[in-house]
């Protein structure tokens, strides 16, 4: 059980946090959502015991204040951008974490191999690219096979397949007793990753919801524009309507509107009509 | 997965991680390599030069070599120690590693002495291959005879880097921008290497100091405790120094090695204590 309590953080007298207060169940996922600025880093570095702060934070019933360490053990962290020391190769890097961690080192081949970086091992990682650089923060992460992981902004320097494949073996994470929290500004991520939203701005919870509701809550919708053989557009639109979709006509197929989270929801149900898909472009 | 279980707050093996770390990251750093080159060259040049020959020389060749040796020591040791120390934290804290190492299950009190292990080490080395230069040419020479004052220069200089290193470090745990560290070490440097001996003689001149608030002023000073404290080894007596030396010998008699030594322990002693309060109680990541 993670539990914030009353978490507030000033820098230079000035309020970044006010009275933040969250708690997170094991084998929970949630996402730290906001714009730049609303304080999401600030949470997670403080739940690291890496600032000064007012309230509580505590990680299974411990204050990380006084338990910073102990509670560290507990905890993979992958930062928005990872920092290491650049004269060292990835392996040295890994070895570096494992021996803090003390853990065999074997383990770092494996996780160098759970995000494919093997043939990355000898370089220093200044000559790293970012997403290459991430991947390591997250190889770091998982080192010690952590009941909680800490992801902030986890996949911000990645390309999209990079990013896919995080997606995915993040997803293999999840579950258990393994609590996620992850900041991110990809819907699509949050809506895959977690259970739970929890909505900042300006230093404030202002809402918290199931990832469902959160881009129709942000006012976020997209069209989904499904390219189809001219005989298949009508049987698409009565399916996507009878399911709830506002759908029509357009060109050579139909346009759907649609909330982020619902686009593969709305491909199943015209696939699911025996209907095949020829194209499909999402237009926001 | 893995449930953390308790563990104290330092542990010696996590120290030794870190300090390992630090040692390979300084003998990797062009700056550590410039300044243990030029001190091993310029020992060894300075012994050649003021150590001709001792069999022709005597005894007092030695007593030249030494002098040589802590004017070298005086300036090159304390910019060492000031600037390796000043861009331990600050510097890491501007990349971001402190993040990185701070992430990992380490209490702060074992980063910091990781840390300081680490440099006051790689200083150790530098040192080392000073002397060791020194040392060769002098028994080269003839001078093995000397090698207990040789000895007793070489570890006063092994605590003045720790003290300087320390000084570094307090610098560098009140700001986090490097810069800012390693030009406020070049003050500290400054001061300590010429500001403070030219003061205490323009305010004994200006206000009529007592010899003995003369001595003490200068003798707070740690450059100027490791100079007075190595010219015991070779001088044998402070009576050089005038009325402060003079003083210095009379009040303190025996005592005054102790005196000067214990100067030197306080200076690695309370700096690196505050640095130490500092980074782990007071200090942002």
């Amino acid at each position: 059980m993670i539990r914030v309590q009353d978490l507030t953080k000033r820098y230079s007298g000035t309020p970044v946090l006010r009275d933040v207060s969250l708690e997170i169940a094991p084998g929970e996922s949630v996402a730290l959502w906001g714009p730049n600025g609303a304080g999401k880093t600030t949470i997670v570095l403080c739940m690291l015991g890496f600032l000064h702060f007012d309230g509580d934070v505590e990680v299974f019933g411990k204050d990380v204040r006084r338990c910073g360490k102990e509670i560290r053990a507990s905890i993979g962290y992958v930062p928005q951008q990872p920092s290491f020391y650049d004269d060292l190769t990835v392996a040295e890097t890994l070895g570096f974490s494992a021996d803090l961690r003390s853990i065999e080192t074997a383990r770092a081949e494996e996780v160098l191999a759970l995000v494919d970086l093997e043939e990355h091992r000898g370089k220093p990682v200044g000559a790293l690219s970012g997403g290459l650089r991430q991947r390591l923060g997250l190889a770091v992460a998982l080192l010690g096979d952590p009941p909680i992981l800490l992801l902030d902004e986890p996949t911000s320097n990645l390309d999209a397949a990079a990013r896919q494949a995080t997606v995915n073996l993040l997803e293999e994470l999840r579950g258990g007793d393994r609590m996620l929290i992850v900041t991110s500004h990809h819907l699509e991520e949050v809506s895959m990753l977690v259970d739970r939203v929890v909505v900042l701005d300006d230093g404030v919870v202002v809402d918290e919801c199931a990832p469902a509701e959160l881009g129709e809550r942000l006012g976020l919708r997209s069209w989904l524009h499904v390219l189809l053989d001219p005989d298949d557009v009508p049987v698409a639109t009565s399916a996507l309507t009878a399911s709830g979709f506002n759908a029509h006509l357009n060109g050579r197929g139909v346009l759907v509107d649609v909330a982020p989270e619902d686009k593969a929801k709305a491909v199943e149900v015209i696939s699911g009509a025996g209907v095949t898909i020829r194209d499909l472009e999402v237009w926001r | 997965m893995t449930v953390a279980v308790a563990r104290p707050q330092i542990e010696a093996g996590t120290v030794v991680t870190i300090a390992r770390k630090e040692l390979r990251d300084s003998v990797r750093n062009k700056w550590f390599w410039l300044y243990a080159i030029a001190f091993a060259g310029l020992a060894g040049v300075l012994t050649t030069l003021a150590l001709p020959s001792a069999r022709v020389a005597g005894y007092g060749a030695f007593g030249r070599s030494a002098s040589s040796l802590v004017a070298l020591v005086q300036l090159i040791v304390p910019l060492m120690g000031l600037t390796l120390g000043a861009q331990a934290l600050a510097g890491q804290q501007e990349r971001g590693t402190i993040r990185f190492l701070m992430s990992h299950p380490i209490s702060r009190s074992e980063a910091f002495i990781g840390m300081y292990l680490g440099l006051a080490a790689a200083l150790s080395a530098a040192i080392a291959a000073g002397f060791g230069s020194a040392g060769v040419i002098t028994v080269m020479r003839g001078g093995a005879a000397d090698a207990g004052s040789f000895a007793r220069i070489a570890i006063l200089s092994w605590i003045l880097a720790a003290a300087m290193l320390g000084v570094g470090m307090l610098v560098s745990a009140f700001t986090s921008r490097s810069g800012v560290a390693s030009g406020s070490a070049l003050f500290v440097w400054l001061g300590l290497v010429f500001l403070g001996d030219l003061g205490v003689m323009g305010t004994a001149l200006a206000t009529d100091l007592p010899v003995g608030a003369l001595f003490f002023s200068a003798v707070a000073n740690p450059v100027e405790a490791f100079r007075l404290a190595t010219l015991t080894s070779f001088e044998g007596s402070l009576d050089v120094l005038g009325p402060a030396g003079t003083y210095a010998v009379d009040s303190f008699g025996s005592a005054l090695d102790a005196l000067l030594i214990s100067v030197l322990i306080l200076w690695v002693i309370v700096p690196v204590t505050i640095a130490w309060y500092r980074f782990t109680r007071g200090k942002d990541l």
